[in-house]
């Protein structure tokens, strides 16, 4: 069996006495574009919190490229190639555009805590930095502090920072929360091309998004994985229908 | 065996009343977010009010009356001026409770000039409450603990049996919560506000006349506080509890142990005449002053929680 | 974070135009530096010109922890005042003949003394941000003050370590004995590390400490650690502060245990919180203004440091941008219209101001002479006020009062219609902890 990628073998999370995760098991293989999709509380952000370093599981075993990333921080994990982003926003809000996307690549291309460079002569920033802005669209305002961009704009800065570091494996938290149909669209068309030959573990609630983009979907019931598969094999799992979509059919997004 | 009986009830009544200080400290941190900079501020100015109320009326009247007009000071200053900031953020909160110590400081040298003022302890409470071995235990500290104690049990029973109490008690720890809950109206804010500041106030009232009454005793006080609340973990009562009679036992003991290493070498036989004049020396009861921060700093390194704190800072 | 300079064909040599905007703020600061003690020749001024200079550096330095890395330090003259104390015996062992070095590079010794205790405490304070590291700050301060009591074989006890700067013999004339000298060493030292602290904010830490301070959780999710982020700019900002400490030593020939105190701390915030922490050059103003009035008030008038008081939090309620924030806000093109068009309402403000401002004075200084001073006759600006008297107080409080609600009026009619100025303090938002 060729290394995973990602690779969850029984992960569990405890907040107190409630269990969240209650074993997960789940295998992303390289270069595969994968969506966990689930009902609210099911625990899908919290499994990204714990494959990222933000929570601590409780127990099981997290591997990234066939080595274990359990109880690494998140700059740890992130430096062993394996970057994120944000349901909720999450962006440097006081710094332009660009400089959000500056400081994304830095660690990536080797500058890390340098304090004896200019920032403006390291050509290899700037060329990745404009390369992004263009990949987001968000040339014309890159020098918007990015606490003023627009909710659609914010979203797709946190998706550049998520991906300026050209991690090989990348987490994304509902890109297309909040987003009307058109900038859906431009998102999904997005997200394809930037993370062509990337392994790509995305949360979604869209089920056009995610039928558009994944090629493997796992359900997360519960804090379990029920099932995982093709898009295919999920629609016709009788298990699935009966926890997710026999419930959840009518409608393709919740909220 | 009587000076370590001894020295532990003066150093409960000082960690009592530390606690006293630190409560209100850290009810209004938890509420609110803010760091009171001011807080040993209202102590002074408990401290000075129910000097001048003693001097004028009695000492019973100032006991009463100095934090209930501290309080209101408090309530004022929330709402005039915490409440403004609080858009700013938590830091401009802290800016703004800083320079409010600056001005106390100096109304206070305006008002009741720059030395220390005469605020002692009245004459039904002087003397002895028992004697042991020759030495006597005044009752002005057995008062101090009765007084704190009796708060303790107040603000316990504050917080769990009334209304405000349990909105309060469950800010301590889900802030947001409450928040979303609808509870958090501005005036939970003030009233906590003013009352950690009549807290604040009651430990003046009964500590000014204990200690002494000088324009310089809320710095003395306000960076121990600050250690206390910081070694007991940010927003834990029962954590700031513990610092409190933590930090009071050990400074007490250490102010009248006055050993150093050197002694103790010399007491194990070493006579080394070139350690005389090196930091070996110094006696515990010298170290007495930077022994708090020394201890904020070991727990910062080995707990940075704090004792009892469930918040990373 | 300027934006691109736009693409315009042009006589001038793109390069040069890049560069001269750049290079202009730099050359005035220069010239400035270099005239100064030329126009405020006199022996005082001299001297408050060189304290100016050091505040300047302790400023900057303070900043890059306040302003470019949001963390509000209570204990910034622990790192100044050792680089100091270092500084002091260095000279003293170079008087006494033991070691050689020139005075003009004993800024650098204090510089890496201070950088070295950022070094050691810098580790247990950054491991914090927000209200913590404040907390901490301020028992570290209080730590250094009482060790400071303890070992008066370093730190010289009551009496502090003095020493003579002069030291070896004249090079090219300059001893350093006359105070000229000093204030040029200053100048030149303050020069290079102002140009080093700026330097420092187009790097790759410099914009990633921005980064920490506006959302550190996510910089730990593009690589960085932002404790080691914040760790590694206290100890740059602790080596600029050990050099302004040893400059000031130099140029007071004595250091004592104030220079490390937690007062001393609190001026340093003051007067850079004053000065304004969003903008690079606000300290400096800051730390001229400060020094200058606390040496001229406190000639003046014994309740200073309440008129300090007050102008902070009256900046802290009302223009957290500080002072540099709001020369930045009024030079806005929108402000200046509007205080063309309506000239006569900007007017109304000023002296509804000015009057505030001089009952609030009266007042003050009434209560202080009442209760400090020897007589009950206050003479002020020229006029003599009976301090026992209750009618003087009440006309004052009305001159108070009516100026203030006059002042509040033409306040809110000169912005009637407009976007009020929104100065921010987001330099300093500490998010609210565990939440």
């Amino acid at each position: 069996m060729s290394e995973c990628a990602l690779d969850l073998r029984d992960v569990r999370k405890r907040f107190g006495s409630a269990e969240i995760i209650r074993g997960a098991n789940l295998q992303v293989e390289k270069g595969e574009r994968c969506a966990i999709i689930g009902p609210n509380g099911a625990g899908k952000s919290t499994l990204f919190n714990l494959i990222t370093g933000r929570f601590p599981a409780s127990s099981g075993e997290i591997l990234l490229n066939g080595s274990s990333i359990m109880g690494l921080k998140p700059f740890e994990i992130y430096r062993r190639g394996l970057s994120r982003g944000f349901q909720i926003t999450n962006i440097f809000h006081r710094l332009s555009v660009y400089e959000n996307l500056r400081c994304s690549v830095l660690w990536s291309l080797g500058y890390r805590y340098s304090f004896w460079q200019k920032l403006s002569s390291l050509p290899d920033v700037k060329e990745r930095a404009d390369e992004v802005l263009d990949l987001i669209g968000l040339r014309d305002r890159q020098n918007t502090p990015a606490g003023l961009l627009t909710y659609a704009e914010q979203r797709a800065l946190e998706i550049g920072i998520a991906i300026a570091g050209d991690a090989a494996v990348i987490l994304l938290d509902e890109p297309t929360a909040g987003m009307s149909r058109s900038e859906t669209d431009a998102a999904i068309e997005m997200i394809r091309r930037i993370t062509q030959g990337k392994t790509l573990l995305v949360v979604e609630h869209d089920m056009s998004v995610v039928f558009a983009l994944a090629e493997k979907i796992a359900v997360l019931v519960f804090g379990e994985i029920i099932a995982s598969g093709s898009p295919n094999d999920i629609r016709n799992n009788p298990r699935v229908r009966e926890a997710y979509l026999g419930e959840y059919s009518a409608v393709d997004r919740t909220e | 065996m009587e000076f370590i009986l001894f020295t532990l009830l003066n150093g409960l009544s000082y960690g009592l009343l530390l606690f006293m200080l630190s409560s209100g400290l850290t009810l209004i941190f938890s509420m609110m977010g803010v760091l009171n900079f001011a807080h040993a501020s209202f102590y002074m100015l408990g401290a000075y009010f129910a000097y001048s109320i003693s001097v004028n009326l009695s000492f019973w009247v100032a006991f009463l009356a100095a934090p209930a007009i501290v309080a209101g000071l408090g309530a004022a200053v929330e709402r005039y001026g915490l409440r403004h900031v609080h858009k700013y953020g938590h830091a401009a909160e802290l800016l703004f409770t800083f320079g409010l110590s600056y001005i106390v400081v100096e109304l206070v040298q305006v008002t009741w000039g720059r030395a220390t003022v005469q605020y002692s302890i009245p004459a039904e409470l002087d003397g002895p409450l028992f004697t042991l071995y020759g030495t006597s235990f005044p009752i002005y500290r057995g008062f101090m603990m009765l007084v704190a104690s009796l708060m303790m049990l107040s603000i316990y029973l504050a917080l769990t049996r009334t209304r405000v109490g349990l909105v309060v008690q469950a800010a301590l720890t889900h802030p947001s919560m409450v928040e979303a809950l609808g509870h958090n109206v501005p005036r939970v804010f003030t009233l906590v506000f003013a009352g950690g500041c009549g807290l604040a106030a009651l430990a003046g009232v009964i500590g000014g006349d204990a200690f002494v009454t000088e324009p310089g005793m809320a710095a003395t006080v306000g960076s121990i506080i600050f250690v206390v609340v910081v070694v007991g973990g940010l927003g834990s009562l029962a954590g700031a509890l513990i610092a409190s009679l933590l930090i009071g036992m050990v400074q007490t003991f250490a102010v009248s142990l006055d050993y150093s290493v050197l002694t103790l070498l010399t007491a194990l036989g070493i006579q080394e005449t070139a350690l005389r004049g090196s930091v070996l020396r110094i006696t515990v009861a010298q170290m007495a002053p930077m022994l708090p921060y020394m201890l904020l700093v070991l727990v910062l390194i080995l707990r940075p929680k704090g004792l009892m704190g469930t918040r990373e800072g | 974070m300027k934006p691109e300079p736009a693409q315009r064909p042009d006589a001038i040599p793109a390069r040069l135009r890049t560069i001269l905007p750049r290079a202009l703020p730099w050359a005035v600061f220069a010239l400035g530096l270099i005239v100064a003690p030329l126009i405020f020749s006199g022996g005082a001024s001299l001297s408050i010109l060189s304290q100016i200079g050091t505040m300047m550096l302790l400023g900057l330095s303070f900043n890059m922890l306040l302003g470019q890395g949001g963390m509000l330090s209570f204990g910034h003259a622990v790192y100044s005042g050792l680089g100091a104390y270092f500084a002091a015996h260095a000279i003293r062992l170079a008087g006494a003949g033991t070691i050689s070095i020139p005075i003009s590079l004993v800024p650098i010794l204090g510089g890496l003394a201070g950088m070295l205790f950022g070094v050691l405490f810098g580790y247990v304070t950054t491991k914090k941000s927000g209200t913590t590291f404040a907390m901490i700050t301020l028992g570290i301060s209080e730590l250094v003050s009482a060790c400071a009591l303890m070992m008066p074989e370093f730190f010289g006890g009551e009496g502090g370590v003095s020493f003579n700067r002069v030291v070896g013999r004249p090079l090219y004339g300059i001893s350093f004995g006359p105070q000229i000298q000093v204030y040029y060493l200053i100048a030149v030292w303050l020069f290079i590390c102002t140009l080093a602290i700026y330097a420092f904010s187009l790097t790759p830490l410099g914009r990633m400490i921005n980064a920490v301070r506006d959302n550190p959780e996510r910089a730990e999710f593009i690589g960085y650690d932002p404790q080691h982020v914040r760790y590694l700019t206290f100890i740059l900002s602790s080596f600029f502060a050990g050099v302004a400490g040893a400059l000031g030593a130099i140029n007071f020939e004595i250091v004592s245990a104030e220079n490390v105190s937690t007062g001393r701390s609190g001026a340093i915030l003051l007067f850079t919180f004053i000065g304004g922490v969003d903008y690079f050059f606000g300290p400096l103003i800051g730390a001229a203004l400060g020094v200058f009035f606390t040496e001229l008030l406190s000639n003046y008038t014994p309740a200073w440091q309440l008129y300090l008081g007050i102008f902070f939090v009256l900046m802290v309620l009302y223009a957290p941008g500080g002072l540099s924030g709001l020369l930045v806000e009024a030079v806005r093109p929108k402000v200046l219209r509007r205080s063309i068009l309506r000239w006569p309402l900007l007017l109304a403000i000023c002296v509804s101001g000015l009057l505030v401002v001089f009952g609030a004075i009266l007042a003050i200084e009434m209560l202080f002479q009442r209760s400090l001073g020897s007589d009950s006759e206050l003479k002020l600006f020229g006029i003599s006020v009976d301090t026992s008297l209750r009618m003087s107080y009440v006309v004052v409080g009305l001159l108070v009062f009516v100026s203030g609600i006059s002042l509040r009026w033409a306040w809110v009619a000169f912005w009637d219609g407009a976007d009020k100025p929104q100065t921010e303090i987001a330099g300093v938002t500490i998010r609210r902890t565990g939440t």
